[in-house]
């Protein structure tokens, strides 16, 4: 993409990404996307979060799952890194902690493909600024 | 439906393990396994009120649940859809809760600073526009002056997170009075303290919002030039930023002309080799001009004469990552949260003894007793709470008494601590607080510059007192001693570094003397955890001579005959523990 030139040319953009964001959260045919984002920081990927980033991401595709891998930064969860945040369409995000490539697979085939939750919830205890 | 059931050390030592074994058989016995799951989670964070049991979707939240109370959920809640009352979270004010979201525990985090960290693609700058990112930078530059933008910082009562607490809006003001052909904006990224890692956190999980920050404080105090002095020991945080960086000029957001005004702004990264003390402003600053990183005295302040000795504003990572909100959402938004002195909210690195090990973020004035056994879920294994450290090397440790304290910059230097930038380390009964204090020490000795001498000489030299003091080899005079090179210390160091090294040992001493006392009058150790001062004995009633504790002796230090009582030749004892190991009989211990 070009430079933005103005803040009008910036808010319209916004509103162009906004609406890439939302369609992947709200999608008109639910099964389309899943959104994954894998904490990759320091202590995540010190405990493995790139072997598991590498596993969703072959997996999925394999197992032909129409999902969207993305990493993020430190949810703050240290205890229990390697963490990833499932988000299924229309659905609130579910934080999944201790992830191996067992429980990885647990989460596709269970929770994504079958709405079954799996051990290992990491429960959300913070509030964000759009809660405000 | 699903069921929750808190599988987390506390909730589990209550036996929500059985619990969830009841609610299987439960649901066996009423037909309904396949409809409803039952899941063991992480820890929810509410031990007090443990074993916890949610159900989804409708979020019931049932605390202190007894595995004989799992018919009453099944045959209450989940067949006849009426929730059973006498489980239900009762607030303080006596009203029940039902919906878990409307928990106040559920509100003690908030997160500002970290507002996109686990959230966003931080490689990608779409994730950030998308949320709202430039979009302060745009406001700013189109409709505010400089004086505005700085009445605004003022207005929040934003305050530098790097650990002094200084009024970030009246460090901004005097960098803007202070006219000069060439202004800089300084970034801290040297971040030092054992334990800590919420700069490199936000620098690592939402990089443009600090970059958009400096852009505004660029604009505010009249710089075009940013610099960010980060640590070579941060690489995913370089990386990351540089990708940032690339993208931000790609967009026209750094550069010439950046929303079609006439500022223009740029940002550079210089790097620094990890001495703790460049984290000092002015040791920063001669860092990045090539000097030996050392401090320097001030006034001059930088904001009157800084990098190349230009006007220069420096803050650190966190304070900046404030910044854009509090244009977007307003200061009186921002001011709303926390106290009146010290308002929005703290990143803590929360480690140590405690069951979340992890990044939180609090509003100002959450007292420690919420953080460390709410949020941070109790103390691991079930152990006594001794202390918590906070504001690393420079802070001090704080006892049971002050765990009620409201956490803020005023409030925590009151109790002998401080707030730092954000360090929190939590001690069990099992750590010994004279060697906690030696542990501090000894990094800031290592981490002195060297420059003055009650810092290179008499920290050494205290140093080497508490060494004594842990094996057993002090005087009670040495007592005094130390305490009189603490004020000695503090009253004469330069810089923050040495003023505040002797804060551990301090506090240390004022929270448990009779701790110190006990290592040098009865040569003993409370904790059991100075190894010189251990003694492992047999007891002779409990030993049946089975030579188990000879034979993994690593130095022979264990003698006796067959089926007779052993002895530990003390002169021998390396103080290994494989003798307490190996005996089956509890004739070992530790004296």
């Amino acid at each position: 993409m070009g430079k933005i030139k103005s803040l009008e040319d910036l808010k319209k953009r916004k509103q162009d990404l906004q609406k890439k964001v939302d369609l992947r959260e709200r999608a008109d045919h639910p099964e389309a996307y899943v959104q994954i984002k894998v904490g990759m920081a320091t202590s995540g990927i010190a405990s493995g979060a790139k072997e598991i980033y590498d596993f969703l991401v072959e997996a999925l595709e394999k197992r032909n799952v129409e999902a969207v891998v993305t990493q993020a930064g430190d949810m703050g969860y240290s205890y229990a890194e390697p963490t990833i945040e499932v988000t299924k369409p229309g659905e609130e995000p579910v934080v999944f902690g201790y992830v191996t490539r067992e429980r990885a697979d647990e989460v596709i085939e269970k929770y994504i493909k079958r709405g079954e939750l799996v051990d290992g919830i990491l429960p959300q205890n913070y509030r964000t600024i759009d809660d405000e | 439906m699903h069921l929750l059931v808190c599988g987390g050390t506390g909730c589990r030592a209550s036996a929500s393990d059985s619990i969830a074994e009841s609610l299987k058989e439960q649901l066996h016995h009423h037909n309904m396994d396949h409809e409803v799951q039952v899941i063991l989670t992480g820890c929810f964070g509410f031990c007090e009120k443990g074993p916890i049991v949610k159900v989804l979707p409708d979020n019931t939240f049932y605390t202190e649940v007894k595995p004989e109370d799992a018919s009453d959920i099944v045959a209450e809640h989940l067949v006849k859809g009426r929730q059973v009352e006498r489980l239900l979270y009762k607030a303080p004010s006596g009203e029940q809760v039902t919906d878990s979201r409307h928990m106040d525990f559920y509100k003690k985090q908030i997160r500002i600073a970290l507002r996109n960290c686990g959230f966003i693609d931080p490689e990608n700058i779409d994730e950030y526009i998308a949320r709202d990112g430039y979009l302060a930078l745009g406001t700013v530059l189109n409709e505010m002056t400089p004086q505005q933008v700085i009445d605004q910082v003022k207005e929040s009562g934003l305050r530098g997170r790097g650990g002094g607490g200084f009024p970030a809006g009246k460090k901004w003001e005097f960098a803007y009075k202070n006219e000069s052909d060439q202004k800089y904006v300084v970034c801290n990224a040297d971040e030092g303290d054992p334990g800590a890692f919420m700069d490199r956190s936000i620098l690592e999980g939402d990089p443009h919002a600090v970059l958009e920050a400096m852009a505004i404080c660029g604009y505010a105090t009249g710089a075009d030039q940013g610099l960010i002095y980060i640590r070579a020991e941060y690489p995913l945080a370089i990386k990351r930023l540089k990708i940032a960086i690339e993208q931000a000029r790609e967009y026209g957001l750094l550069g010439q002309q950046i929303f079609d005004s006439h500022f223009n702004f740029d940002i550079q990264l210089r790097y620094g080799a990890g001495a703790f003390v460049c984290g000092e402003e002015t040791a920063l600053i001669h860092s990045m001009e090539g000097e030996r990183g050392e401090p320097t005295f001030k006034p001059p302040y930088p904001a009157q004469s800084g990098y190349l000795e230009k006007p220069t504003n420096v803050n650190n990572v966190e304070t900046y990552a404030n910044v854009p909100v509090i244009i977007n959402k307003g200061p009186g938004w921002f001011s709303k949260i926390g106290t009146q002195k010290a308002t929005g909210t703290k990143v803590f690195a929360l480690a140590g003894k405690v069951n979340n090990v992890g990044l939180i973020e609090v509003p100002m004035g959450t007292t420690l007793r919420e953080v460390i056994f709410e949020i941070g879920g109790g103390i691991k294994g079930g152990k006594k709470f001794k202390a918590v450290q906070t504001g690393g090397p420079s802070g001090g440790c704080l006892t049971e008494e002050h765990l009620d304290t409201p956490i803020d910059f005023d409030n925590l230097l009151a109790v002998g601590s401080m707030m730092g930038s954000g360090g929190m380390i939590v001690m069990d009964e099992d750590d010994c607080m004279v060697s906690v204090a030696k542990f501090f020490l000894e990094f800031t000795v290592e981490e002195s510059c060297g420059k003055c001498a009650p810092c290179r000489v008499g920290n050494k030299r205290m140093h080497e007192l508490l060494e004594r003091i842990t094996q057993g080899k002090a005087e009670k005079k040495d007592l005094q001693r130390l305490k009189n090179m603490c004020h000695v210390i503090a009253d004469t160091s330069l810089c923050g570094l040495g003023q505040t090294a002797p804060s551990p040992v301090l506090s240390t001493m004022e929270n448990f003397w009779d701790e110190y006392v006990a290592h040098v009058e009865d040569q003993r150790c409370p904790a059991g955890s100075c190894k010189e001062l251990m003694r492992y004995e047999i007891i002779p009633e409990n030993c049946v001579g089975c030579t188990a504790c000879a034979r993994k002796c690593p130095v022979g230090a264990i003698t006796g005959e067959r089926k007779q009582v052993h002895e530990i030749d003390q002169d021998k004892c390396i103080k290994c523990g494989a003798c307490l190991d190996a005996c089956k009989f509890d004739a070992v211990t530790i004296k």
